[in-house]
């Protein structure tokens, strides 16, 4: 039997590592992430947990750890926010390409300058090149969901790739939710006994582990790296499948939101998917036929899946919680509208940018890119590719 | 020696065959010049064996009798180091060849 608790976002991701209980966690605090460490240290000064708990003197440092910890043949985690991502970034590259299933919670957060500390995505999608998986969440529930699922999916032996889950600062990290905890042998049993590949402890075979590579060894490797990702899609799908049949809850790459019969239809991932989810039924109460296609997996980006979702429609808004400055738009938006190149007819796809630095997203900012789109539909023309949601013009 | 594909690679990028860089012949890396030893000015003091990068000066018994030319890079701190009257290290010219496979 699952029990409800009433949970903020961080004590649910602190609540699937007590449950999960990983063999290392190493993290530096940073706000809106500090309390995922701060109940982590306090679970382990309880003897809740068994792991090691280390405190290094830097983000830096917190991933360096858990290279070495994973390296050694350890289940490692680690949670962080905004600068704290950006200061790990040359050490998330290393933990993706030495193929280590390290497990981070990262409480979405604006990047500076200026300096902010609420919830923008920013962070996450300043790494989506470094070869992690990135998961996205819409609320505590999925949160913990997400988090527990992301050490399977990233210890699966085709797979072995680092994964972060997304929650978006302060909107999702502190706000207290009423969530399903499920029983912690049941979780133990979902997440198995961890089997580490070629771990440095074993004395009894000789290995190196990042070793120099030259002009001659180092594309291959690269290229060896690749199929950790591209594995990826078929294990996400099995051990999303797997969840639902023992908890309930099952999840795949995206979901979809009163799609059936939509003309057009708004793409937004994270918190902002819960408030468009009011906005698309008073939306349908008057007749429009509009949906909502929240991705919950960004990379890898499920590109068929989401064109095959999308290609019927008439005019797409994608509504990106990030600027890419210089870009043919915002990241979330040149996925789905490259994703959808090849179709044949297609529908527009236009990009808008919202709540940056914590900004508000409500539902009347939905409603009026839905009028947008309304109109894209209706004339077959764009007029604007990219705009702003509740910024002063 | 004969490179894998990427398909042939450990994960990870992990080596197997630890030691495994005495295959490497930095000897290939020297570019126009090699130390070449002479016996008979050699005071025996170790000099050579000890700031040699490369671990290429060959030792017999107690002795250093030579050059590992296999592993030997060129650099000259040998023959720059060596404190015998007259240098019992010297840096002579040899005929580039070309590192074997190098890029491909």
């Amino acid at each position: 039997m699952s029990t409800l608790k009433t949970l903020n976002g961080n004590q649910t991701i602190a609540e699937a590592v007590r449950q999960v209980d990983p063999d290392v966690m190493a993290a530096y605090p940073i706000t809106p992430s500090t309390a995922i460490v701060e109940t982590i240290a306090k679970f382990k000064a309880d003897g809740l947990i068994s792991g090691e708990f280390v405190c290094p003197e830097s983000e830096h440092s917190a991933m360096s750890v858990c290279i070495g910890a994973a390296s050694a043949g350890g289940r490692v985690m680690t949670a962080t926010a905004s600068q704290g991502l950006a200061l790990m970034w040359e050490m998330l590259f290393i933990a993706a390409g030495l193929r280590l299933p390290i497990v981070a919670g990262i409480a979405n957060r604006a990047l500076s300058a200026p300096i902010n500390i609420h919830g923008d995505h920013s962070d996450t999608m300043g790494a989506r090149d470094s070869g992690w998986i990135q998961i996205y969440s819409e609320n505590c529930q999925e949160a913990y969901d997400n988090f527990i699922q992301a050490f399977r999916i990233a210890e699966h032996l085709d797979v072995r790739t680092p994964v972060l889950v997304g929650l978006d600062g302060f909107i999702i990290s502190h706000s207290m939710e009423v969530i399903q905890v499920e029983e912690d042998e049941k979780i133990k049993e979902f997440v198995g006994e961890y089997q580490p590949v070629y771990p440095l402890l074993d004395t009894s075979r000789k290995i190196t582990v990042g070793p120099l590579d030259f002009t001659d060894y180092y594309f291959e490797h690269k290229r060896s790296q690749m199929e950790g990702i591209e594995n990826a899609p078929g294990v996400i799908q099995q051990v999303g499948k797997e969840y639902g049949e023992k908890f309930g809850r099952p999840y795949g790459f995206f979901e979809e939101y009163r799609m059936e019969d939509a003309e057009t239809c708004i793409v937004v991932m994270s918190s902002a998917a819960g408030t468009c989810k009011d906005a698309i039924d008073e939306l349908r109460n008057e007749g429009k036929k509009i949906g909502l296609l929240k991705p919950r997996i960004f990379r890898p980006f499920p590109d068929k899946e989401i064109a095959e979702a999308l290609k019927g429609l008439k005019a797409v808004a994608v509504l990106d919680r990030s600027t890419c400055p210089g870009a043919f738009g915002a990241p979330l938006f040149t996925e789905v509208r490259n994703a959808l190149y090849d179709y044949d007819p297609r529908p527009k796809v236009v990009n808008y940018v919202y709540g940056l630095g914590g900004r508000d997203i409500m539902v009347e900012h939905f409603k009026e890119v839905a009028e947008k789109l309304d109109k894209i539909a209706e004339t077959g023309k764009v007029e604007e590719m990219y705009g702003y949601l509740n910024l002063r013009e | 020696m004969k490179k894998e594909t990427w398909k042939e690679l450990t994960i990870g990028t992990i080596n197997l065959e630890a030691g495994n860089s005495v295959q490497n012949l930095t000897g290939t890396w020297r570019s126009g010049h090699k130390p070449e030893f002479i016996e008979e000015h050699c005071i025996q003091c170790f000099f050579c064996w000890l700031y040699c990068p490369h671990f290429a000066i060959l030792v017999e018994g107690d002795e250093v009798k030579g050059i590992d030319y296999d592993y030997c890079t060129g650099c000259g701190m040998c023959a720059e180091e060596c404190p015998s009257k007259e240098k019992s290290i010297v840096m002579v010219k040899e005929e580039v060849k070309l590192a074997e496979g190098g890029t491909e």
